[in-house]
């Protein structure tokens, strides 16, 4: 029995969503709680973070993602430790790895979930369907069970003063596993954090009109504000952002502190991709505008007066 | 080449969503269907696999049940030959391993050689049967594709990796590929083709026709206790001329909601 966590590293240090995981796997109850780092990183911090020990498969093979390379060492890894349930963020690797492992291993799978409890020795994950327009709890049947979790899903308490023994291996891959070969990286289109990452966020709709008043208008209201820009299909679809920027149903789902939507009707598949975020401001000139009924803070009003004026108090208190 | 697409009907996503009695799932009563979005990305490649002469021929999938079978003569009319629609009983309560299970049978009894999915159904929202189908066939996968090409035995596809950035990947066929948005246009049919298409072919498979049982169909996983999300407290219109509400609502994102 026992949780195995995947642990995301970002330069050979795990990244904030491993340490959530560890905390919310410890106070879960349901035993020993293995940390499993794989490729280079120094792993002494997961300890005081809530592992009660550390798998680290420190090799060449495991340095970069690849599918056949990566699942093969979280099989080895759910032998070696004889764990019930594995953990992992639900990022690029969670949502390639976890299904191909949950096939190899016979094992059900729970995705996406924004919560995580214990009920009678057994886990249930809470996660979003339909795009986020309903919610629902899913337990496996299997002896083993895999769920991926969204980031800044829980809350990080300080770490202890705790420390966890440590075994290395190779994870029993070698670079023939590796079927899919990464030839080129390429950077994303700008340097803010990404839409699914960010706290803040100032999206903007069709309203904006051109590309060149969207750049003019909302980016500048963005920076202003620490915030990615964001958009609304219609915006993308006219060309204005790029599908990078989408928010929505089938766009990005986000999950911010702040969402500032200019001149956003607030359709259903917009909705379904930001209703989660902590406080919405809205500004649309129609005020029958559906998104005025999810708004914290409303204005009725055009947009493209208003959004010079935010940005100068922006800057006033937070240049 | 046989081009495998993999394609389901999912409530239009404009459709409000009601939980049923045993909230295991939405009443569907009034529901209107579509093609699932990301899977049009994906029949759409493999039609224009084939007319740049790299495929033979493309071969739709489903799993589902007879009310299905608009969208799959939609589907047709954009190109596609043929469909093979898997329905059983024991499909009805069973999970993404399941259905991966079936389809992968069925896709191995068609010698296809690339198969084409979306990145998720944007009902269940799994984002898992494709990967799954992968290992079930022994075959290289590559999620979220937003570009795709195929040289002989060869493909080099771009994927989304962590936090915004994309990889160009390189591995050899068959495999299985997510499309995402941004992959292609899909195309809308035109009135002949939708006519042509009524003609076409589509072969209905239980599970002992693929050599398959109930038991390797058996959810794994089971949901319920579903809810729709809770509603978000009533908010505040602010009014004013637009320097005294830009003043007024920093203010606010400071002081009431602490935001910044
Ligand atoms: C299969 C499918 C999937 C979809 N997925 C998504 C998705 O993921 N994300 C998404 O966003 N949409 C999605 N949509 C589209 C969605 O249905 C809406 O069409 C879209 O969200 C509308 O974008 P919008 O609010 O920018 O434009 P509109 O609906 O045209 O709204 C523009 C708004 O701007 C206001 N306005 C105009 N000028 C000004 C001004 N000067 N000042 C202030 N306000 C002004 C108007 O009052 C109006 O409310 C999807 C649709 C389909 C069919
Ligand atoms: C009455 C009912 C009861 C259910 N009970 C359960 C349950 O107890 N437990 C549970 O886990 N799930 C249950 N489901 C959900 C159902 O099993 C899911 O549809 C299934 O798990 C696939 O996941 P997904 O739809 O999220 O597909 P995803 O994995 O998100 O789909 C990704 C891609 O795979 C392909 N694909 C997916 N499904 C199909 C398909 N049917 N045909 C062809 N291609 C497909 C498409 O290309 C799609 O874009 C139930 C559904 C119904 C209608």
């Amino acid at each position: 029995m026992g949780i195995l966590v995947l642990c995301d590293t970002d330069g050979g240090v795990p990244r904030k969503s491993a340490y959530e995981l560890l905390g919310k796997a410890k106070a879960l109850g349901l035993g020993t709680v293995t940390a499993l780092v794989l490729g280079p990183a120094d792993v002494s911090s997961l300890g005081g973070y809530g592992a009660d020990a550390v798998l680290h498969y420190n090799n060449a093979a495991l340095a970069t993602y690849s599918t056949g390379a990566t699942v093969k060492a979280l099989a080895n890894a759910v032998a070696a430790t004889g764990a019930g349930y594995v953990l992992g963020s639900a990022n690029q690797v969670g949502r390639d790895a976890f299904p191909r492992l949950a096939a190899r291993l016979g094992a059900g799978l729970v995705v996406e979930c924004t919560d995580l409890r214990s009920e009678g020795g057994k886990l249930v994950g809470r996660r979003p369907v339909y795009g986020g327009k309903a919610l629902v709890d899913a337990r496996v049947q299997s002896a083993v069970g895999l769920f991926t979790v969204r980031p800044n899903s829980f809350p990080i308490a300080a770490p202890t003063a705790a420390t966890a023994a440590v075994t290395t291996g190779d994870g029993g891959v070698s670079a023939s596993d590796i079927d899919v070969k990464v030839v080129q990286t390429l950077a994303p289109d700008s340097k803010q954090v990404d839409l699914t990452e960010a706290d803040r966020i100032v999206a903007g709709g069709r309203s904006l009109k051109s590309k060149e008043l969207f750049d003019s208008v909302v980016r500048p209201l963005a920076a202003a504000v620490h915030a990615t820009p964001g958009a609304s299909r219609a915006a993308v679809d006219a060309g204005l952002a790029t599908h990078g920027d989408q928010v929505g149903q089938t766009g990005k789902v986000v999950n911010p502190s702040l969402y500032i939507a200019l001149g956003i009707s607030g359709a259903i598949q917009h909705l379904a991709g930001m209703r989660t975020s902590r406080v919405i401001v809205a500004v649309n000139k129609d005020a029958d505008a559906p998104i005025f009924q999810f708004a914290t803070y409303g204005y009725v009003g055009d947009l493209f007066e208003i959004a010079p004026l935010l940005q100068k108090e922006f800057e006033k208190i937070l240049a | 080449m046989k081009i495998g697409v993999c394609l389901k009907q999912v409530p239009a996503t404009d459709s409000r969503v009601v939980v049923n009695a045993t909230a295991n799932g939405i009443v569907t009563n009034d529901v209107k269907w579509e093609i699932n979005p990301y899977d049009e990305y994906a029949l759409e490649e493999g039609v224009r696999l084939k007319q740049s002469g790299k495929g033979t021929e493309v071969v739709i999938f489903t799993v589902g049940g007879a009310d299905c079978e608009q969208r799959l003569r939609d589907a047709l009319a954009r190109g596609a030959d043929r469909v093979v629609r898997i329905e059983d009983p024991a499909l009805a309560g069973s999970d993404a391993l399941g259905y991966a299970r079936a389809l992968g049978a069925a896709i191995k009894a068609e010698d296809i050689g690339l198969l084409l999915c979306g990145r998720q159904a944007v009902d269940g929202d799994n984002g898992a049967v494709p990967a799954m189908i992968a290992e079930v066939l022994g075959w290289s996968q590559v999620s979220w594709i937003d570009k795709l090409g195929v040289e002989g035995a060869s493909f080099t596809a771009n994927r989304a990796a962590g936090r915004g950035s994309k990889e160009v990947v390189t591995g050899t066929l068959p495999a299985v590929f997510t499309c995402d948005k941004g992959l292609n246009e899909p195309r809308m049919a035109k009135l002949p083709d939708i006519m042509a298409a009524r003609k076409k072919a589509i072969v209905v498979k239980n599970l002992a026709a693929l050599g398959l049982d109930a038991g390797a169909v058996a959810a794994l996983v089971v949901e319920d206790a579903m809810s729709l999300p809770p509603a978000r407290p009533a908010g505040r219109k602010l009014t004013g001329d637009a320097a005294t509400v830009a003043h007024e609502l920093v203010r606010l994102l400071r002081e009431e909601a602490k935001v910044i």
